[in-house]
């Protein structure tokens, strides 16, 4: 059945299906598809199954590669997970459409041809605005329609690129390419959209904190690891992709430094550790792709988990705000271990799963000899543990007490976090499963004691400066101004000022044209008025005078 | 704070917080001195320095903190900015 059924299909049947059930049946539903969906993509052997014709294209929905796999993989372990987080809180449209939005990433880790990597592409767009506006909030509303345009514009630029390469090259294979061309480029930067590439990052951050506590763990997971994916197979190797992943993992640190709200905090880690994968892409060497396939395996559990940890706080106490926050430790125990569990993961601690797969990354940077790129990513590993690592559970679990007693995360929320929990610590001491998943031979040692020793060091003395700054990173009551300041105000108060200067215009005109209009009725009810000279009765003789003039007249002209 | 100190969770007591930062400064100093031991291969020379790496992580973040604190200075604005 699999090699027509592509298994994404399962998950967007499963979709249809949460809607129309409830009650147990859903729940089964919710936590069975996604194992399903995993057994169904194991299944998929090496190369293309299928081909269909459309167009005169070749369309190849279903190609599978052990890179494919990986990632496919993780999508439905995270679409499991986030199941058994959610399926007892989140509404039942929510997770409908967070089972499509799966079903999409899933799409796309096996489309063989660019058509059908489009349509799961545009798939995902759908259903993750949906999830953002599940959020129920104005600006739940708001940030999802600047989602949603973000992302329509991303992909029509995505087709520009593709109609473009069908164009020329008569092929629409997803296969390695470099951006030399109008339409490459299209290609390069529509995926780059979805990665949060600058300058649109700010739309990852303004959209996923508006969703509800079990909407945010889903839309951390898909749309920049599937374009993460898209990267591999279209781009390896492009070199601009280095600068833009060292941008991105920077901006991130910033940002996240300048933050209040918790889950935005995370948000930005999300650009953060992309920028990590997005500058292995660019290096583009076997080990690096390693690295970056790795690093989205082991990144789409710990930001899943960062995510259910903040979610349990904002479930329980309605809160996310890091000054509204503080010494949930106490009444949340397990929520703040797992949350430290994810913060220490996302930070490469020795032994958790950042540090086994980050260390693939920068080691590629090594072995290629690119001394700013090693030093830079070494100064970001720092930089997050700073900013995620200890801030977000500081800020949320420690500081102050906030007075805030909620209860600990209810029983399917504390599973499902302790899986990802297990998972991060699994996944940090034993590497060898994950590496063989790879898509190229790993030989690589991360534990060697120098490098363990050096990374120590540099994260620990981290954490210092940080409780030694503490003064400096008090929390204020802001928003940080990004790009995204262009088209939230620039843009709509340069809208409002055309809207008012064109409805000034029009009344100009309106004005003018009635003042024709009026000297137009007044002459016109000079000849026709009541007074005027055709509504008037002419006496008998004046008409017999001028019956006698237009005679006369006659007569005369008949002579001449 | 609860008003009585030793009312309240053993983990924020002064006399805790101090020893935390006892055994955390050990930790630190362990780390560094554990390479007379260990040796850390310096790839590109600079990284294999004694305490590199501390001297490393720590400079970067207070460079990092700087940075946000300098940029914080134009780009925050209060939380309702974007609210209509």
């Amino acid at each position: 059945m699999t090699e027509i059924l592509p298994p994404a299909f399962i998950l967007l049947a499963a979709a249809l299906l949460i809607i129309m059930t409830r009650g147990h049946l859903r729940s089964a539903i919710v936590l069975l598809t996604p194992l399903a969906t995993l057994w169904a993509i194991w299944q998929i052997p090496d190369g293309v199954t299928v081909t269909m014709n459309f167009i005169g294209y070749r369309i190849e929905p279903v190609e599978g590669s052990a890179l494919r796999r990986l990632f496919a993989t993780i999508f439905s372990i995270m679409t499991l997970v986030g199941g058994l987080y959610s399926f007892r809180q989140a509404s039942r449209y929510e997770l409908a459409a967070a089972f499509a939005y799966a079903g999409g990433a899933v799409g796309t880790a096996f489309a063989g041809d660019l058509v059908t990597l489009f349509v799961f592409w545009e798939v995902m767009a759908i259903f993750s605005t949906i999830i953002v506006w599940c959020g129920g909030t104005a600006n739940a509303r708001r940030a999802g329609t600047r989602y949603a345009i973000m992302h329509v514009l991303g992909g029509v630029i995505f087709m520009v690129g593709i109609a473009g390469v069908a164009v020329q090259t008569g092929s629409i294979d997803v296969q390695a390419m470099r951006a030399t061309d109008f339409a490459t480029w299209m290609i390069l930067v529509g995926v780059l959209v979805n990665v949060a590439a600058p300058p649109v990052s700010a739309w990852l951050a303004d959209a996923y904190p508006e969703a509800t506590s079990t909407g945010a763990v889903f839309l951390s997971a898909f749309t920049t690891k599937a374009a993460v994916l898209a990267l591999i197979l279209l781009f390896p190797g492009e070199p601009i992709l280095i600068g833009v992943g060292l941008y991105m993992v920077f901006y991130g640190i910033i940002y996240a430094l300048l933050e209040n709200d918790a889950r935005r905090i995370l948000a930005y880690s999300i650009v953060n550790q992309v920028g990590f994968m997005v500058c292995a892409v660019g290096i583009g060497t076997q080990l690096a792709l390693n690295g970056a396939a790795a690093h989205a395996f082991a990144h789409i559990i710990y930001k899943a988990l960062l995510f259910m940890s903040a979610g349990v706080v904002l479930y329980r106490t309605g809160k996310r705000k890091c000054t509204d926050l503080g010494g949930l430790f106490r009444t949340m125990p397990l929520t703040c271990v797992c949350g430290i569990i994810g913060a220490l993961s996302i930070s490469s601690f020795p032994l958790t799963s950042g540090f086994t797969t980050k260390a693939l990354i920068s080691e590629a940077a090594l072995t290629e000899g690119l001394a700013a790129v090693y030093f830079l990513l070494a100064a970001a590993s720092a930089g997050v543990f700073l900013h995620a690592g200890i801030k977000f559970p500081w800020f949320v679990f420690f500081q102050k007490d906030s007075g805030l007693r909620p209860k600990d995360a209810p029983w399917n929320m504390a599973a499902a976090m302790l899986v990802f929990a297990v998972l991060c610590i699994a996944i940090g001491i034993f590497p060898q499963p994950l590496y063989r998943l790879l898509p190229f031979p790993v030989d690589y040692d991360a534990y060697s004691p120098g490098k363990v020793l050096f990374y120590l060091q540099l994260l620990l003395f981290s954490g210092l400066a940080f409780f030694l700054l503490l003064p400096a990173m008090k929390r204020t009551l802001t928003v940080t101004l990004d790009v995204d300041w262009l088209w939230r105000v620039c843009f709509s108060r340069l809208a409002n000022d055309v809207l008012v200067s064109v409805a000034g215009a029009r009344a100009a005109v309106e004005r003018r044209v009635r003042l024709q209009l009026d000297m137009m009725h007044v002459w016109a009810s000079r000849l026709w008025g009541a007074q005027g000279i055709f509504a008037q009765s002419w006496p008998t003789g004046t008409t017999a005078i001028w019956i006698a003039v237009l005679l006369s007249a006659y007569v005369l002209i008949y002579y001449i | 704070m609860s008003s009585s100190p030793n009312n309240d969770h053993w983990l924020v007591r002064p006399r805790t917080i101090r020893w935390l930062w006892i055994i955390f400064s050990i930790v630190l100093a362990l780390t560094v001195l554990a390479q007379i031991v260990i040796k850390v291969k310096g790839y590109f020379g600079v990284d294999g320095w004694f305490g590199f790496g501390a001297a490393f992580g720590f400079l970067v973040c207070v460079v990092l903190i700087l940075i946000a604190k300098v940029l914080g200075r134009f780009l925050k604005r209060d939380e309702h900015f974007y609210d209509d």
